[in-house]
């Protein structure tokens, strides 16, 4: 352990430990448990800021070290891998094989721990699923220090219960995360994006439908507005075999309309979040339209410049607010989008702001099934020292 | 259960429900002893069959006032015994739940009741060009619900996941009798990811009552072939150079001698004469993308051995290949009096290997096994052969059903791929697991079901007693303290 300063949500850390390996996060971990120390655990920490600020962090758990690729079965379409890899490295790594980890870098430098544990997904999760759909298996330590596991390396399995799920996007309230396996896809052999801009929330969700009821089977559908009553762009991601992949940019053109272009790299705003403030939108996809026009009428009335974008085609948005946004209008935001989304059955979460901003706002909004993750939790991390307060409900 | 109890308590249900849904009598009770795996026999004490969620509720809330084990049944082709009665319980069938409430193709999902079957989906939203992609070989039977609890896959999970990947929201009866939706028709609600995790759970962390499921857009093409090979090992290696040239087929599967002559006799479904092995590829998607891949395909099969490619011309012909698989458990009953159908899974790249072990295995036993198998995600389905009219057979035939477990295990892979743990490998959990990993996921069924009523005795060897919970809460709750939480 270490008296370095480290800050958890502006919350100071007493400690920071650096694990070497998986027995040396069970050894901290068992530590901890007879010392009552709470304790966060710590990948790259680009996402430290995410959920609610954590009542304590006695002891800092760094797993950055343990960013190794621990096994990679190219024939199987499996890589089993440590938490602190970096995404960025471990794409580079598997390129060699012509193959991929279909999760996007939405956070420049996240590492495989943190986007399982925030249950981060990005734009080609339409096609491939989002990142519980791609963990096939999963290694934690579990706060008294036990080393467990649940599914395994091959992508086909039932056997028991799938804890990864429960895992993902955890904030790592039940444990540490020390290993992760994925299945994998092959890098395909071309892709292209078909962009369109559109001048309203109505066009742009036509535009939208019209591609989602194709049979181009895009790999994304994503939508970008940057300032709060402009134009909406519409980008579609289409992967696949060369000519196959010709062929589809020309009937997706079609679907967009005159104004359609097809290029090689995508947008500058493609799988990058807004912010620095951020807001989670989800919505039921035929509503996202009428979420767009809330968060239209939500900027206008408070002054915010709101930069909309994300996976329209799942139903999945986010909203950035300028840094120098008021806490209160920032709040007043946040309801305003919380009330949309809930019209459009889905749920707003407030990802990253600063504490002035969080004061004002509840985090999460109303979340269902409360009271069983209380139990889990309960069950899981019975002294509750495990991030504690960063999750859900106080969790 | 004592008789007076049961009475007493079918007394207490019968009001609950509809005028004949609270069965019991034996006779009426004698059909639901097993489920699609009859070597576990068990007659319940009651069969309620309740209409509506809240009768559902009503029942579990019954339940567990009377301290009485339940179990949830659809339409009772599991394989697994997950669906196996409590001689002491309530067999909750919910089969009779059958409304489809919605086919919302703007939203590309429906909302159905447990108790309507996987196909039934499709064909509700096929006349608007959306499909449910889960096809478990008894689609047309088999119910939603089931298919929820037991994670349901089907040869074209290779390509599109299996039930968990198409399945947003979940109204559940907990054990509790408390009434919760997880998810909806929104993706990612916050929290922990309950939905995940009750799916698969095998009917031991509460029952379904309405479940809301994504649809697909119909493909634009499909093609299928089918090819004749010398042997297994061709075909394999045909498969792992499919794979390695990048593409992920909608579907890989393969069948040794032995299962295409059973097939064979069953339905005649005319699979190349004298096949060492036969592998069905079937590949989906925009036209342009198939038409260049299924050349690829056709390649790979001719550089790999094969003695006959013959491709699907129309729907017809492909139901006609795919009937042979699709028939092949059941067809085993043509060349053997009893069977025992395993599910195991193995890393692809193994499958030369664990086939010849498997060989090795019926050689020195004696035991004759017929080996289906979807190819593409090594996922095995020996089918193990024997008399039990003779002497010793099931015994030997159970050795080796058990011995190919142990092969799949030590090569890295799985005791059961999608047919569930169950009644029927509750044993073999600890092979494949550690003390404290089942310990961790009954955690999770103690969170959800401390009074361990639902469906109790499956999934584990060994049930965990739920103890209570520390009363210490060291930084618990912050917005409690704050007076935040209390808002939820």
């Amino acid at each position: 352990m270490s008296s370095e300063t480290a800050f958890v949500h502006g919350v100071r850390a007493t400690e920071v430990a650096r694990a070497a390996d998986e027995q040396d996060v069970a050894g901290t971990l068992r530590a901890a448990a007879r010392e009552r120390l709470t304790v966060v655990p710590k990948g790259a920490g680009t996402k430290l800021d995410w959920g609610s600020p954590p009542s304590t962090v006695e002891l800092l758990l760094d797993v950055s070290a343990l960013d190794a690729v621990v096994e990679h079965v190219a024939g199987d379409l499996v890589v089993r891998v440590q938490p602190g890899l970096r995404l960025s490295a471990l794409a580079a790594a598997l390129a060699g094989a012509g193959q991929r980890l279909a999760i996007d870098e939405m956070v420049p430098g996240s590492t495989v721990g943190g986007v399982v544990s925030t249950g981060l997904s990005g734009p080609t999760r339409l096609l491939y699923g989002t990142v519980r759909d791609l963990l096939i298996g999963i290694t934690v330590v579990r706060p008294d220090g036990a080393v467990t596991h649940s599914g395994g390396k091959v992508v086909k399995n039932v056997a028991g219960y799938d804890l990864g799920k429960l895992y993902t996007g955890a904030y790592g309230s039940l444990g540490v995360i020390t290993e992760a396996i994925f299945r994998l896809h092959p890098l395909p052999e071309a892709a292209s994006w078909v962009c369109a801009d559109f001048p309203d929330e109505g066009a742009a969700g036509s535009a939208v439908a019209a591609v989602l009821g194709s049979q181009v089977v895009p790999s994304a559908v994503e939508i970008h507005r940057p300032v709060p009553a402009g134009p909406i762009s519409v980008a579609v991601l289409l992967e696949g075999v060369a000519p196959g992949v010709h062929a589809r940019c020309a009937t997706v053109s079609r679907l967009l309309g005159p104004g359609a272009n097809t290029a090689d790299e995508p947008p500058m705003w493609w799988g990058a979040l807004p912010g620095p403030i951020t807001l989670k939108l989800t919505a039921e996809i035929a509503a996202v339209p009428q979420v767009l026009r809330g968060l239209r009428q939500a900027a206008t009335a408070t002054r915010l410049d709101a930069d909309v974008r994300g996976s329209a085609g799942v139903g999945v948005l986010y909203a950035g607010l300028p840094a120098d946004a008021e806490p209160e209008p920032a709040g007043r935001f946040v309801l305003a989008a919380r009330a949309h989304c809930r019209e459009a059955g889905g749920c707003a979460v407030l990802l990253r702001a600063p504490g002035r901003v969080r004061a004002t706002v509840d985090t999460w909004g109303p979340v269902a099934g409360l009271e069983l993750m209380r139990r889990i939790k309960a069950e899981f991390d019975p002294d509750h020292r495990m991030a504690p307060g960063r999750f859900v409900g106080g969790i | 259960m004592a008789a007076a109890a049961v009475l007493a308590l079918a007394e207490r249900l019968r009001p609950l429900l509809e005028p004949g849904a609270v069965v019991t009598d034996r006779q009426q009770l004698r059909t639901y002893e097993c489920d699609g795996l009859a070597r576990f026999r068990v007659m319940p004490a009651i069969v309620v069959f309740p209409r509506t969620t809240a009768q559902c509720q009503d029942v579990v809330r019954a339940c567990v006032e009377a301290g009485v084990p339940y179990v949830a049944r659809g339409s009772g082709t599991g394989l697994s015994g997950g669906a196996l009665p409590r001689a002491d319980g309530v067999l909750i069938v919910t089969a009779q739940m059958r409304t489809v409430h919605e086919i919302d193709i703007d939203n590309q999902r429906a909302v159905v009741d447990p108790g309507v079957t996987t196909l039934q989906v499709t064909r509700e939203a096929a006349p608007s060009g959306y499909y449910y992609a889960p096809d478990p070989s008894s689609q047309q039977v088999c119910s939603i619900g089931g298919n929820v609890a037991e994670n349901s896959g089907g040869a074209h999970c290779l390509k599109y996941g299996f039930t968990v990947n198409h399945v947003t929201g979940c109204e559940v009866v907990t054990p509790d009798g408390e009434i919760v939706q997880l998810g909806g028709k929104a993706p990612d609600p916050p929290g922990y990811d309950l939905l995940g995790a009750f799916v698969g759970s095998e009917g031991t962390l509460g029952i379904a009552t309405r479940v809301t499921v994504r649809l697909l857009r119909a493909p634009e093409a499909v093609q299928t072939l089918l090819a004749g090979f010398a042997s297994t090992d061709d075909a394999g290696a045909t498969v792992s150079a499919i794979i390695g040239a990048g593409v992920v087929p909608a579907a890989v599967e393969m069948m040794d001698a032995l299962a295409i002559e059973a097939a064979e006799a069953a339905v005649a479904c005319g699979y190349p004469a004298g096949a060492g092995a036969v592998l069905i590829v079937e590949l989906d998607g925009p036209a342009a993308e198939v038409q260049h891949t299924f050349a690829a395909v056709q390649a790979h099969c001719r550089d790999h051995g094969a003695v006959e490619i013959r491709m699907a011309a129309d729907a017809a012909e492909r139901a006609l290949f795919w009937k042979g698989r699709k028939s092949a458990f059941a067809a085993v009953g043509r060349i053997s009096p009893d069977y025992i159908v395993q599910d195991g899974v193995i890393p692809r790249t193994a499958l030369p290997e664990v086939l010849r072990r498997i060989a090795e295995l019926s050689g020195d036993s004696g035991v004759r096994v017929a080996n289906v198998f979807h190819a593409g995600d090594g996922n095995l389905h020996p089918l193990v052969l024997f008399d039990e009219s003779v002497a010793g057979q099931a015994e030997r035939a159970e050795e080796v059903s058990g011995a190919i477990l142990d092969l799949c295990i030590s090569h890295g892979g799985s005791i059961t791929g999608e047919h569930g743990v169950g009644s029927d490998k509750a044993r073999y959990m600890p092979r494949m697991f550690t003390p404290d990993d089942l310990d961790t996921m009954q955690m999770l069924r103690c969170a959800f079901d401390p009074a361990g009523l639902c469906n109790p005795g499956k999934i584990f060897p060994t049930p965990r007693l739920c103890g209570e919970v520390p009363g210490r809460h060291k930084g618990a709750h912050p917005l409690a303290q704050t007076g935040v939480a209390d808002v939820f």
